[in-house]
């Protein structure tokens, strides 16, 4: 198999975009420069050999749909920096870590084990089947939290810039 | 046994850790194995580290560190 190596140009448009964007939507990216680089050559390699950007710092399962809420940014990103000061690879911290004045520590996974992946979703959609509410339904970017009453969820997040398939029906 | 991910980098500083303690150590890269051998290697995490999360540390059959926890990994193989 010939696979293409990931150049360090590509890394560094990468790093560019990632440390507008998150700088845009008000987050931090880990001040060690080399650490995010490293980071991001894994994303970069799972988007080549999956698809898509899993999460570096996860096994991903090859299956899109499986691993929508592990496509960094993850679902999991601002809990995690709000209980542990950085994601669950640490691409992302808060303003403490990003300022040096404190330090990475690991951050425990909160991503439900394999057994139970799909399963709370699937109560979702089972208990939002009956009568509706609202005269339409509300979608939950789960990315980010943005909520809006519409027949479908936007293409992209207006917030956060996440993909329709990022979104849940919330209501 | 280290049981990693070719991507991660807090597995990447697990085994440079190791290597730097001098421990004598397997490992894999899990995202590198293919179908059931993948399939085992999550079962054999998965006894010692309920989430499935990476790094796992298996130390002499006995005892599993979760995640990069340089303190306790260096305490562990403390003389």
């Amino acid at each position: 198999m010939n696979v293409p190596e990931i150049t360090e140009m590509a890394i560094d448009a990468a790093y560019r975009t990632l440390r507008a964007d998150a700088e845009k939507n008000g987050y931090r990216l880990n001040p060690d420069e080399e650490f995010v680089k490293n980071l991001i050559r894994g994303l970069l390699k799972n988007e080549q050999r999956y698809g898509y950007r899993a999460c570096p710092c996860r096994l991903a399962s090859g299956k899109k749909e499986e691993d929508l809420d592990i496509v960094c940014p993850c679902d999991y990103r601002d809990a995690d920096i709000e209980e542990h000061g950085a994601c669950y690879c640490a691409l992302y911290v808060n303003d403490a870590i990003a300022t040096g004045k404190q330090r990475v520590a690991p951050v425990p996974e909160r991503r439900p084990p394999r057994s139970q992946r799909g399963k709370a979703a699937s109560v979702r959609v089972a208990s939002t089947t009956e009568k509706p509410i609202f005269p339409l339904p509300v979608w939950r970017c789960k990315v980010c939290g943005y909520l809006c009453a519409r027949e479908q969820p936007p293409g992209i997040c207006p917030i956060c810039k996440a993909t329709k398939e990022r979104f849940e029906r919330f209501v | 046994m280290l049981y990693a991910l070719s991507t991660c980098q807090w597995c990447h500083r697990t085994k440079v850790l190791l290597e730097e303690l001098g421990i004598a150590f397997d490992y894999d890269y899990v995202d590198l194995l293919e179908g059931k051998d993948q399939d085992a290697a999550m079962d054999e995490i998965e006894r010692w580290n309920r989430s499935g999360s990476f790094p796992t540390l298996v130390i002499d059959n006995k005892r599993a560190i979760v995640g990069f926890r340089e303190q306790e990994i260096r305490e562990a193989f403390a003389v």
